[in-house]
């Protein structure tokens, strides 16, 4: 078993995980982004077999600069599709440490979430997994890797994602 | 007509195309667009696939024309079919499925009537039931109903509706371009489609995202954001590592491009509606990797010609109705009408047979941050769209302006045109395209 279970591992993956939900709901990206290790990447794959972002098309395949533009233009006031801001409602639920995955230097962590949007009037929803990828720091964690599978992946988007679910 | 001319006739088609100006109709009228799929679309052709898509015999893509939901399949003799995606038994849809492959024969899940790939009955169950009967299997009733004609240019699979028309080449005249350009940047002469296809719903009218395409004055104002956003963080980049940033940021930076700069730039029309913008964003930079690309591509074709491949400057081609290509990143958007305000794009990337892998990865980079359902880029342009629409359905006027650079437009060798990036050219080249579908004279 990695050295990273402990007694109350759990408990603090799960406050992580609402927390890092709680700063997209509230538009807080700089504190955000900085929840990524500084090789960091936020992936969301085309098709759930992929196994690595890197060289393949994806919905999201982002590192810390990629992150920084999209907070920049999400921030902009001429950014028209975002303007006025959606909301979001984050739920992350079934937080499962993968012992298995998991080795001494990286907590893997699987959990589902169900998101709301409104924009313009219309409500709509996301569901599907993450994949934490976590390394120890020293007060709390940071993301080497989050795989975001929503469930639609194939379907058409009646308008496009533009905020990190 | 050679020269600069203005027509003297203005109107094209009575009530809702002039040369200048086309009604709001043209967006928002469901019978305009019942027109349109009977005149335009049921009689050009339309993009159906890449032959990569399909490899194998029996390998088959699902595609619409206009409202047909249809099927192409490879054949036994390798060849290429277009059938109606339906069971001549009860009606029932073949496949439910985007791509995959049909074994020997198309199955129907409701009563097992089995097809070859040809259209033509393979067996049906309980024929005995048939003995005395007027049915016969041999009947073209009794068979998966096939598009009449189906051809490919340079891999790409187009499917005709109409019985007649122009073939496939005549058709494309100067569109050819797009396909040339993009397969002779292979150094082995051709592409392979890369398996993903993003597809993003538009609510708006098809005609709206194909004159945004060449329209050379939108991209600083509606990109304005994402472009400075990306503008900033290459000076971070920069600051930060003291390497200039990769060639993805200028994809984006590059629509900070101020509006004057596009002055220079050139749109040009072609025989039955297509259209192209030539010049914007040069891709021949001296890094490593473009110079290995260039070695291997001067030993396929030797140095003169590697030259005039890559001093081939297309941004856009639209193979009008039905495509938007940017062959010099290798991706291509296909236009399925879905109502007069609605529109699916069904977005395609490939590979370059035989240049090296930094070479996919530049136009990855461009199909990732422009073409996909998270694009910085697109999402305003939908969102555009979308207000041309709502604002279109208004009573708060008739028409929509296509009057910049009217009457200088210059024709030639049935080419027409612009005297500078920013003209409405395009916008009027299409609608006398469309006039032309609609009045049955092309």
């Amino acid at each position: 078993m990695s050295k990273l279970i402990k007694a109350g591992t759990q408990q603090e993956i799960e406050q992580f995980l609402y927390n890092q939900s709680e700063m997209l709901d509230t538009r807080r990206w700089q504190d955000w982004i900085d929840l990524f290790t500084a090789d960091g990447i936020y992936w969301m794959p085309a098709d759930p077999a992929d196994e690595d972002g890197d060289g393949i098309p994806s919905i999201f395949y982002e590192d810390h600069y990629l992150m920084r533009t999209r907070m920049k233009r999400l921030d902009h006031p001429r950014a028209w599709s975002q303007s006025p801001a959606p909301r979001t409602s984050h739920l992350v639920s079934n937080v499962q440490l993968d012992a298995a995955a998991s080795t001494d230097k990286e907590l893997v962590v699987r959990s589902r979430f169900f998101t709301g949007e409104i924009r313009l009037d219309k409500q709509r929803h996301f569901v599907g997994s993450y994949t934490h990828y976590l390394i120890p720091d020293e007060k709390s964690w940071k993301i080497r890797l989050q795989r975001v599978d929503i469930l639609n992946y194939d379907a058409p988007f009646d308008y496009v994602l533009q905020v990190w679910l | 007509m050679d020269g600069q001319s203005t027509p003297a006739d203005k109107i094209l088609l009575e009530g809702l195309v002039e040369t200048d100006r086309v009604h709001k109709d043209c967006y928002v009228s469901e019978e305009v667009f019942e027109k349109e799929l009977e005149h335009i679309f049921y009689k050009s052709w339309i993009y159906a696939g890449h032959e990569s898509q399909i490899k194998n015999k029996g390998d088959f893509t699902t595609f619409q024309i206009g409202r047909q939901p249809m099927i192409l399949v490879r054949g036994d003799a390798d060849n290429f079919h277009v059938l109606f995606n339906r069971c001549p038994h009860r009606g029932a849809m073949l496949t439910n499925r985007h791509m995959g492959n049909a074994g020997h024969h198309f199955i129907c899940s409701y009563h097992a009537w089995q097809f070859n790939f040809d259209g033509s009955v393979h067996a049906i169950p309980s024929p005995a039931g048939y003995d005395d009967t007027r049915f016969d299997k041999n009947d073209q009733d009794a068979c998966m109903k096939a598009a009449p004609r189906v051809a490919s240019y340079r891999g790409f699979i187009f499917a005709s509706l109409a019985a007649d028309g122009p073939d496939l080449e005549t058709w494309l005249s100067g569109a050819k371009a797009a396909f040339d350009d993009i397969c002779d940047r292979a150094p082995e002469g051709e592409v392979e489609v890369v398996k993903t296809c993003f597809r993003v719903v538009q609510k708006s009218n098809w005609k709206i995202f194909l004159e945004n395409q060449l329209d050379a004055l939108h991209p600083s104002i509606t990109h304005g954001a994402a472009g400075r956003a990306a503008a900033d963080v290459e000076e971070e980049i920069k600051a930060e590592t003291g390497q200039e940033a990769p060639l993805q940021y200028h994809y984006l930076s590059a629509f900070t491009t101020p509006i004057y700069k596009w002055d220079g730039l050139e749109t040009a029309g072609h025989k039955y509606g297509h259209s192209m913008l030539q010049g914007y964003m040069g891709l021949r930079p001296k890094d490593p990797d473009t110079l290995e690309y260039e070695a291997v591509m001067e030993k396929a074709y030797g140095k003169e010609r590697t030259d005039e491949i890559f001093n081939t400057n297309i941004h856009h081609v639209l193979v009008y109705p039905c495509l938007s290509v940017q062959s010099p990143l290798q991706q291509l958007r296909a236009v399925r009408p879905l109502g007069p305000n609605e529109t699916l794009t069904e977005i395609w990337h490939f590979r370059l047979k035989g240049a090296p892998e930094a070479i996919y990865r530049r136009s990855l980079h461009y199909y990732n941050l422009v073409n996909s359902p998270s694009t910085m880029i697109n999402a305003d342009d939908l969102y555009n769209f979308w207000r041309c629409q709502q604002g279109l359905t208004s009573e708060g006027g008739d028409w929509v302006s296509f009057h910049r650079n009217e009457g200088q437009d210059y024709h030639e060798d049935g080419v027409t045109t612009s005297v500078t990036g920013l003209s409405e050219l395009p916008m009027r080249h299409m609608f006398t395209a469309w006039a032309g579908y609609m009045k049955g004279e092309l």
